[in-house]
């Protein structure tokens, strides 16, 4: 990889919008520039610029005017990558922006890889690895609760506290290093009351943050839940009444088969992902019955289950909804199964809530807004939020949960010598190995796969 | 007089030069060590002991590699303790006491004996440089004699500065001359040089001592030794050293002197060693300690003459007088010599190869305190290496350089070449990474082989090695083979309240429980007959325990060693240009551009080159 070039990349999502931001880093960022902006103040020079200032004008090439835009200038190292940085925001149609990019690399930039803005920002030491790691993460955050976990990544929350565990073992590593190579002469022990107090504490973090990571990945990719019912009980109306109350963001992902939609919604800032199936009804037709499989494998993926029944038809289905209600009781017990008769609004509700004594049974309209917010407050309930709302560390990335575990082995077995009054030289082979996998999170241990493959997880722009 | 031509010439014959010259001479370089005294050669000019912790694992390593310091530790042993013997046996350290005039004469005895080996008493003072390539060295009578290579260790002997409170001398020793004209040789081609400082205690008649009022500190029972070779035999009798501690009152009396104290008045200016320090450091460094310990060591089996560790001093020789005659045990003391500390002249290490030769000088070899090392166990092992290059070198053969996880030699060097040393370097365990696998049991199964296809290591060497690993493995496929019932295992494992055995298992598996060690596996009628039938020896019964026992941590080691060892496969181009690394700080820059490490995994132990500045590197070799 070359770094002494210039590179040039889109920095706002790809597609036409009303503005668009081109990003470009290097050495010679703004000096490439000055030939193909022309200021609308006469003869402004880009380089002779302050940095963190804005500049209106045109880009041009030649005769012909391209755009009128806004660049920005960032000079070295104060800026993001940590090199001379020009930021131009143009107008957003896609003809424009390829124009533009286009231009410069014509005449001596170079399409950034993805992630070469931020790997940038790392060589230059703007970032520490897992700073870098967050980037991704904030891209790609859509709701409140993983952007939060992510800037708090950024900012080098989770490093600090690993850094701080790194440090106090380090510390304690050293003083039994001390103890075994002056065993001869007179000097002072470690503690081992200590040392068992610290080794218990970094356990009770380094369980709270492999717990944390549960958490962390479902506010990373919402959380799942499914919802059964039978066709035309009203799970599209019930997801519609979600969903303009919220007025969230809302994407159709359309799923492997026809049959698995997804809809991601946000309630106060933790991500919901609804995954409609087809019910479970007892069947002979095959096409169906493999419905029924697929449910229920929708089901064992989901952290909450909705199961949705037309209230207005109870009467004659109650005998049906009962043994399908049981059905997912019994081959999920452990999971939270939020029970909704729908159209009550149309339905004597007494003979429901006689028959289905239930612990979350809602009675609901999606059609006249009767009961969602209920729907809702039950959903949240379900969420252990705890941690994020005491604004603790949370563990999003699979590396550094692998690490975690994996020092969380090692310091059991340290325990577990000192327990035995194991020898301080073997004891010492233990606290290293835990020290390698804390310093594989905070990037004090090298290797070259560690780079390659948070690197390749970027978006190019970053 | 020197009309030929040397392969090698070593200066100096301390504990580097004699092992150098040695090395040398015996892979066939025509050799000539030259001293200022030859009566004089290998003196242990500090504590009359070879090994100790970390340093004890070197001196086996130089025996398995075919030097001679094992050899002659073990001739001249008073006392042998293998220290922290209730430790795993990575910590084990073997370390005698030495008859410091008996250590001399058999080292002088073995150099002799030596083929290829010329001798020769003047004081070297000069260079002959052509070229940056070494041609020779000129003495102080005018004489040139000339080599293809040369070997400096001049130890504390360059522009040597004795200091006893107010009073300096020059001297490369107590009663020897300083040596000079080879640092300003040195310094006008081009070299970096420093000063350290080092010390040691009074020399005292054992006579005058009250030895009841001391505690007795006795060897090992059943004696080890150094050597792999059958040549030397373990001690069969031995001298006590004693042990007795200082006091308020002393170290009050000791304060009385600071005001005249070179450490303290700014007359000394360079370095010493953290790791041992004066008396007076001592009680400064650490006011809130009541006493220290001292260690009252004889100097040989018939000498009166006694060695006070733990006291090492530069106070004015009245102070050390009055404080050591208020210690336990020393209130009649009559002293053979005052302590002193000495400043000399070193190089800073970061200007060698991994060979020891000098990055500016071909053919010119560093070895000892000329490298800011201490101790003669740093001393001998690189003089060893030193000398094993120089030969190779003029027999145009590829160097012999020990990894880190092959040897704490290997370590030593490559901390000193990478690193530097801002104070007289002493090895320790914890420098090596690899501590687990660098044994003293196991020198002669890393090194021998080595050693002996550089042919340094004579063939029974290589021959007692190899029959020893062979009935190793044997032994420990026996334990893994043989089956034991739990009605015979039980009572034993009942009595280290061990879990018992519900059904038959493999011996190896009750082997490695914890607490169960060979005397309890010997209890066994099959094992004890094994033993018996095999004439297997203690060091094979040795070698086998630690195998079984730490074979866990053996491995654990050893993958970590292939974990971080792939960075030592990165290489760094011989022409890299360090300066395009803008974003690695300067300091980093600077040592990289000085100390211009070969492969990305020197580069990591470099201080001041952070790992983020690894990943950068990283990411220029196009990984």
């Amino acid at each position: 990889m070359i770094l002494q070039d210039t590179i040039i990349a889109l920095a706002s999502p790809s597609g036409a919008g009303a503005i668009a931001v081109i990003r470009i880093s290097g050495t010679d960022a703004i000096t490439l520039c000055d030939p193909f902006f022309s200021s609308v103040k006469k003869n402004k020079q880009l380089a002779q610029q302050k940095s963190h200032t804005i500049h209106l004008g045109h880009i041009v090439d030649g005769k012909r005017v391209i755009d009128q835009v806004l660049v920005s200038i960032f000079k070295g190292p104060n800026s993001y990558t940590g090199e001379n940085v020009v930021e131009i925001s143009c107008h957003g149609s896609t003809y424009i922006q390829q124009e533009i990019i286009q231009l410069f690399l014509r005449n001596g930039c170079r399409m950034a890889e993805a992630g070469e803005f931020t790997l940038r920002a790392f060589i230059n030491g703007k970032l520490d690895l897992s700073q870098a790691e967050a980037v991704a993460d904030l891209i790609s955050s859509d709701n409140e609760a993983s952007h939060q976990i992510a800037m708090q990544q950024m900012r080098g929350g989770f490093s600090n506290e690993i850094q701080h565990l790194r440090d106090e073992l380090l510390n304690f590593a050293s003083l039994i290093e001390l103890e075994l190579d002056f065993a001869e002469e007179d000097v002072e022990f470690a503690d081992r009351s200590q040392f068992e107090a610290l080794v218990d504490r970094i356990q009770t973090v380094l369980k709270r943050l492999i717990d944390s990571f549960a958490v962390g990945n479902v506010i990373k990719n919402g959380i799942p839940v499914a919802i059964v019912g039978a066709p035309n009980v009203g799970k599209s109306t019930l997801l519609n009444a979600l969903l303009n109350e919220e007025r969230a963001i809302v994407s159709d992902i359309a799923g492997t088969t026809r049959d698995t939609i997804e809809d991601e919604l946000v309630i106060q800032g933790i991500g919901f992902r609804f995954i409609d199936t087809a019910g479970i009804r007892e069947t002979e037709d095959v096409v169906e019955s493999i419905g029924i499989k697929k449910t229920f494998e929708k089901i064992g993926q989901a952290q909450v289950v909705i199961y949705l029944f037309d209230a207005s038809h109870f009467e004659e289905n109650s005998q049906l909804i009962t043994v399908e209600i049981e059905k997912i009781k019994n081959q999920f017990p452990q999971k939270p199964l939020v029970i909704i008769a729908n159209k009550i609004d149309k339905s004597n509700t007494e003979k429901i809530q006689t028959e289905l004594s239930y612990e979350h049974l809602l009675l609901l309209s999606a059609k006249e807004n009767i009961g969602v917010e209920d729907l809702k407050d039950k959903l949240l309930q379900f969420v252990n939020t705890g941690a994020l709302r005491n604004n603790e560390t949370i563990v999003t990335n699979s590396r550094h949960y692998d690490s975690l575990l994996k020092a969380l082995e090692e310091i059991e077995k340290v325990q577990l010598g000192l327990n035995d009054g194991l020898s301080g030289d073997l004891l010492a082979i233990d606290i290293r190995q835990a020290l390698y996998y804390f310093g594989e999170i905070t990037g004090e241990v090298t290797t070259d796969d560690l780079l390659g493959n948070i690197f390749a997880n970027f978006c190019i722009g970053k | 007089m020197f009309d030929r031509e040397y392969d090698v010439i070593v200066v100096g014959a301390g504990h580097a030069g004699s092992e150098a010259a040695a090395a040398a001479a015996n892979m066939g370089a025509s050799t000539l060590l030259v001293t200022m005294n030859l009566q004089n050669i290998a003196q242990m000019s500090c504590n009359p002991a070879m090994g100790g912790i970390a340093k004890g694992q070197i001196v086996r390593e130089i025996d398995a590699l075919g030097g001679y310091s094992g050899i002659v530790t073990d001739r001249t042993a008073i006392q042998f303790k293998m220290l922290n013997k209730s430790k795993g046996p990575a910590m084990w350290s073997p370390r005698a006491q030495s008859d410091r005039m008996r250590f001399a004469e058999e080292w002088r005895m073995m150099l002799e004996q030596t083929p290829n080996l010329d001798f020769y008493q003047e004081m070297v003072s000069g260079l002959i440089v052509e070229n940056n390539e070494i041609k020779g060295v000129k003495t102080s009578l005018g004489l040139s004699i000339y080599a293809k290579s040369v070997v400096l260790t001049n130890g504390t002997f360059l522009n040597g500065l004795i200091h006893i409170g107010e009073k300096q001398m020059g001297g490369g020793r107590a009663g020897e001359r300083a040596a000079t004209g080879i640092t300003a040789d040195l310094v006008e081609l081009g070299f970096e040089a420093g000063r350290m400082k080092t010390g040691t205690p009074p020399r005292v008649d054992g006579r005058s001592l009250d030895y009841s009022k001391m505690t007795v500190q006795p060897g090992d029972a059943i004696p080890e030794k150094f050597s792999y070779s059958d040549v030397t035999k373990p001690l069969t009798h031995q001298r006590d050293c004693h042990m007795t501690y200082t006091s308020e009152k002393v170290h009050d009396l000791l304060r009385t002197g600071f005001d005249r104290s070179p450490m303290f008045n700014g007359a000394i200016k360079s370095t010493g060693p953290r790791y041992c320090p004066s008396i007076e450091d001592k009680i400064n460094r650490f006011a809130d300690k009541d006493r220290h310990q001292m260690f009252i060591e004889p100097e040989g089996w018939n000498t009166v003459e006694v060695y006070v560790n733990g006291f090492s001093t530069s106070l004015p020789e009245d102070v050390q007088f009055k404080a050591l005659r208020s210690v336990v045990g020393f209130e009649q003391v009559k002293f053979f010599r005052p302590g002193y500390a000495i400043e000399y002249d070193y190089f800073p290490p970061t200007q060698l190869k991994h060979t020891l030769e000098t990055k500016l000088v071909s053919g010119l070899y560093f070895a000892g305190q000329i490298n800011g090392t201490t101790g003669y166990e740093e001393a001998g092992s690189q003089g060893l290496m030193a000398g094993i290059n120089a030969a190779l070198k003029v027999q145009g053969r590829n160097p012999f350089i020990l990894k880190r996880n092959e040897a704490y030699i290997g370590v030593l060097i490559d901390d000193l070449i990478t690193k530097g040393t801002e104070e007289p370097y002493r090895m320790f365990t914890s420098r090596a990474e690899y501590r687990t696998l660098l044994r003293q049991d196991n020198a002669d199964i890393r090194l021998t082989p080595l050693g002996y296809e550089i042919g340094l290591a004579k063939e029974d060497r290589m021959n007692r090695m190899i029959e020893k690993q062979q009935k190793s493995d044997a032994f420990i496929n026996f334990f893994k083979e043989t089956s034991i019932k739990p009605e015979d295992a039980n009572p034993m494992l009942e009595e280290l309240a061990s879990s018992e055995m519900k059904q038959s298992d493999k011996m190896y598996k009750v082997f490695s429980r914890p607490k169960v060690t060979m005397d309890h596996m010997k209890q066994f009628a099959e094992v004890s007959d094994y033993i018996s039938e095999n004439n297997l020896d203690t060091e094979v019964l040795e070698q086998t325990e630690i195998q079984i026992k730490y074979s866990g941590y053996i491995e654990k080691e050893k993958n970590n060693a292939d974990k971080l060892n792939r960075l030592e496969d990165i290489r760094i181009p011989e022409n890299f240009n360090f300066d395009k690394l803008t974003s690695v700080s300067f300091e980093a820059r600077e040592k990289l551009k000085k100390i211009r490490p070969t492969t990305l995994s020197q580069a990591s132990r470099i201080s001041g080159v952070s790992p983020s500045d690894i990943s950068i590197m990283l990411v220029y070799m196009g990984r």
